[in-house]
C-alpha cells in the first residue's frame, strides 16, 4: 500500500490541544496528578484541566523557576505535577533548576514544553527554541519525548504518568496532520516502524514525521524503497531498532525541528558511528537563529519540509553507492 | 532553661562534628555551618515533629525540613546523624568517594533525611512551597521548614517563591534566614546590599521576626512563636541573626572561613574551645 495511503490525515490539529486532552483524562484517570502554569494556560491548552480541577491547578504566574521548584517538591511528596509553559522557558530559562531539583533529584516531575520549534512561527526566534532536545538529553535520569500528532501527543500525556521519574514532554504550537490512530498505545522508548523499505532509513520526530511521510510517498513514485521510524522517544533512544533499520539499509536520514548540534540525528549518528558507520544526512537547521513568518514558509525557509527531506534521501542514496564503488 | 541548656550542649557537639568533618575532608564549609549550629539543632532535638527511624523521602505524616543553602552541609549532616538518622560512623565519609554524604546534599545514594539536592542556590524555598503545596492537599496540619542564606537571597527565585508562598498562602512553611551578613567575596553590604529584609518579606506578606540565632533561648521561642500562627494564612521567615563560624574564635564573624577547611593546628585549637558533650564521631 502507498504511504500516503496508509497513513490518512483525519483533520489538522494542534499537538498542544493533545497535551491539554490528554492532561485532562490522566487527570480523572489518577488524583495525584496535578498541572502548574507560568500565565499561559490558555496557549499550553490547560484550561479544561483547571476548569474541572481547580484544587489541582496551580497558577505560579511569570516565574518558571519557581514553578520548577515547586513541581520538585510536590512530587517529592507523592503527586505527579506536570509543569506546562513554552520550550524556551521550560529549558533554558530553568536549566540549573531542572537539573538540581528535578533530574539529579529524581522527582517525578512532567516537564510539558509547548511552542517548541521553528513553526512556532510569526514569534520570531525568542520563541522558537530549536535547542532543547539538547539541552534536555543531556541531563541523566530525563525521559525526552517528542510525539509528531494530536493523537501521540495526547497517548503520550496519559502514559508519562505510569513512568516513574523526569520527564521533557515536547510538542508544539501549529495545526499539523493528525494520523496517529486514536486508538495507539505509546510505549515509551519504543520506535514505530511507520514503513518498511530497503534503500534508505529516514528517522524522523515531532511534527517532521508527517513531512516524512510525505516524502517517503514522493520517493515511493521513483521508486525508492524507504523505511521510516518515528522516534518519538529521544531518550531512552530505541538503540535495536535504529541499529536494525540502519544495518538493513545501509542509508540513514534524520528529521527534526532543532539544531544539528544536540539534536535527534547527532544521538543516532554518534551511536552508529561506534557501532555500525552508516552514511548519513541531517534534515535540521545548522547553527542559525530563526525568524518570523508562517509554519510552512519557515519549513522551506529552513530546508526542513518534506522536498528537503526527499533531497537528503537522494543524497544518502548516491553517498551509499559512492562507497560501495 | 534545663532544656535549653540541653540544647546548647548538643549545638557544641555540632560544632565539633562540623570542625572535624571539613578538617577530615580537607575542604567543605565551616564558617556557616557553625553560624546555623543553633537553628538546626532547635530544630531537629526540640521543636520539629519527625522520626527518624521512620523517614520517608515523600515526608507524610511528619514535619520536613529543605536546606537550600546546601553547602551548610556539615552541620545538616551532623544534626541528621546525631538526632538518629544514620550512624554518626558514617559522617567520617563526608566529601570521600562513593559516600552518601557528598559535598552538597543529594538523594541518588539515598541519605535518609535528605528530601532533595540543594547546592546550586535559591532552590529550597520553591521545592518548600511544592511540599506545603502537597501537605495542604492532602490535609495535613504538619509543617515544612526551609534555611536560605542571606547571601542566597541575592537569587531572584527566592523572590519568585517569596511572591507564590504568599499568593498561596502558605501559612504552614516556615522559613529561616541566616542572616550573618556574609557572603564568598565579602560581607553582604559591600557586595550585593539586601537593604531591611524584615521589611521586604513584610511587604512580600510574610508574618517576619527578627530574632539572635545564636540564642538557644531566643531560636526555640520563635519557632514557637512561628508554629502557634501556623494557620493564618500567610507564611512565616524568621530573620536569624548568627555570626559567621560562631564559638571559634578565629572564624567568627568573618568571610574568610565559608569554603576554607582548618589545618591540624587550627583544628585543635578550635576544638579546644568546644566542648565534646555527645562523644566525637
Amino acid at each position: 500500500m502507498k504511504m500516503t495511503e496508509k497513513y490518512i490525515n483525519t483533520g489538522n490539529k494542534d499537538t498542544r490541544s493533545g497535551f491539554g486532552a490528554g492532561l485532562l483524562e490522566v487527570g480523572r484517570e489518577n488524583s495525584d496528578v496535578m498541572a502548574l502554569c507560568a500565565d499561559l494556560t490558555g496557549s499550553l491548552k490547560m484550561e479544561a484541566f483547571a476548569a474541572e480541577f481547580p484544587e489541582r491547578f496551580i497558577q505560579c504566574g511569570i516565574a518558571e523557576a519557581n514553578m520548577i521548584g515547586t513541581s520538585a517538591g510536590l512530587a517529592l511528596s507523592g503527586k505527579i505535577p506536570y509543569a506546562g509553559t513554552f520550550a524556551g522557558f521550560a529549558t533554558g530559562r530553568v536549566y540549573d533548576q531542572v537539573r538540581q531539583s528535578v533530574a539529579y533529584s529524581e522527582t517525578n516531575v512532567k516537564i510539558c514544553a509547548s511552542h517548541a520549534g521553528i513553526t512556532l512561527g510569526e514569534d520570531g526566534a525568542t520563541h522558537q527554541i530549536m535547542e532543547d532536545i539538547g539541552l534536555m538529553r543531556m541531563l541523566p535520569n530525563l525521559v525526552v519525548i517528542n510525539p509528531c500528532d494530536y493523537n501521540q501527543t495526547k497517548a503520550a500525556t496519559i502514559e508519562i504518568a505510569k513512568h516513574h521519574g523526569p520527564v521533557y514532554l515536547r510538542f508544539g504550537r501549529p495545526s499539523v496532520p493528525n494520523f496517529t490512530p486514536a486508538d495507539a498505545k505509546f510505549e515509551i522508548g519504543k520506535a514505530i516502524t511507520l514503513a518498511q523499505g530497503s534503500d534508505v532509513t529516514i528517522f524522523a520526530t515531532g511534527h517532521l514525521v508527517w513531512e516524512a511521510i510525505v516524502a517517503a510517498g514522493m520517493l515511493e513514485e521513483e521508486g525508492i524503497s524507504v523505511e521510516l521510524i518515528n522516534i518519538h522517544t529521544i531518550k531512552p533512544l530505541d538503540k535495536k531498532a535504529v541499529l536494525e533499520s540502519a544495518a538493513k539499509t545501509g542509508a540513514v536520514v534524520t528529521a527534526e525541528e532543532h539544531l544539528i548540534a544536540g539534536g535527534m540525528g547527532e544521538l543516532i549518528a554518534a551511536f552508529l558511528a561506534t557501532e555500525l558507520p552508516t552514511p548519513t544526512e541531517f534534515v535540521a537547521v545548522d547553527d542559525i537563529f530563526g525568524q518570523s513568518g508562517e509554519p510552512a514558509e519557515l519549513l522551506k525557509e529552513y530546508k526542513l519540509s518534506s522536498i528537503n527531506i526527499a533531497d537528503a534521501v537522494k543524497r544518502v542514496i548516491a553517498k551509499k553507492r559512492s562507497l560501495l564503488k | 532553661m534545663a532544656e535549653i541548656t540541653k540544647l546548647q550542649e548538643i549545638a557544641s557537639q555540632v560544632r565539633r562534628d562540623i570542625i572535624r568533618m571539613v578538617n577530615m575532608a580537607g575542604s567543605g564549609h565551616p564558617g556557616g555551618s557553625l553560624g546555623s549550629a543553633d537553628i538546626l539543632t532547635a530544630l531537629f532535638f526540640s521543636e520539629m515533629n519527625h522520626n527518624p527511624a521512620k523517614w520517608n523521602r515523600d515526608g507524610k505524616g511528619a514535619d520536613m525540613f529543605f536546606l537550600s543553602a546546601g553547602h551548610l552541609s556539615p552541620l545538616f549532616y551532623s544534626v541528621l546523624s546525631r538526632s538518629g538518622y544514620f550512624p554518626t560512623e558514617e559522617l567520617k565519609t563526608f566529601r570521600k568517594l562513593g559516600s552518601r554524604l557528598q559535598g552538597h546534599p543529594s538523594v541518588e545514594r539515598g541519605l535518609p533525611g535528605v528530601h532533595i539536592a540543594s547546592g546550586s542556590l535559591g532552590q529550597g524555598l520553591s521545592v518548600s512551597c511544592g511540599a506545603a503545596l502537597a501537605k495542604r492537599a492532602a490535609g495535613e496540619k504538619n509543617l515544612v521548614y526551609v534555611l536560605i542564606g542571606d547571601g542566597e537571597s541575592e537569587e531572584g527565585q527566592i523572590w519568585e517563591a517569596a511572591l507564590f508562598a504568599a499568593h498561596h498562602k502558605l501559612d504552614r512553611l516556615i522559613a529561616i534566614t541566616d542572616w550573618n551578613g556574609q557572603q564568598i567575596d565579602g560581607p553582604v553590604s559591600t557586595i550585593l546590599n539586601l537593604g531591611d529584609l524584615e521589611a521586604k518579606w513584610s511587604s512580600f506578606g510574610w508574618s517576619c521576626r527578627v530574632v539572635n540565632g545564636n540564642s538557644m533561648e531566643e531560636v526555640v521561642e520563635a519557632l514557637r512563636w512561628a508554629k502557634s500562627t501556623a494557620g493564618d494564612g500567610k507564611p512565616k521567615m524568621l530573620l536569624m541573626k548568627t555570626d559567621m563560624g560562631r564559638g571559634v574564635d578565629f572564624m567568627q564573624g568573618t568571610h574568610h572561613w565559608h569554603g576554607k577547611a582548618p589545618n591540624g593546628e587550627q583544628t585543635a585549637n578550635a576544638l579546644s574551645q568546644l566542648k565534646e558533650t555527645l562523644g566525637d564521631f
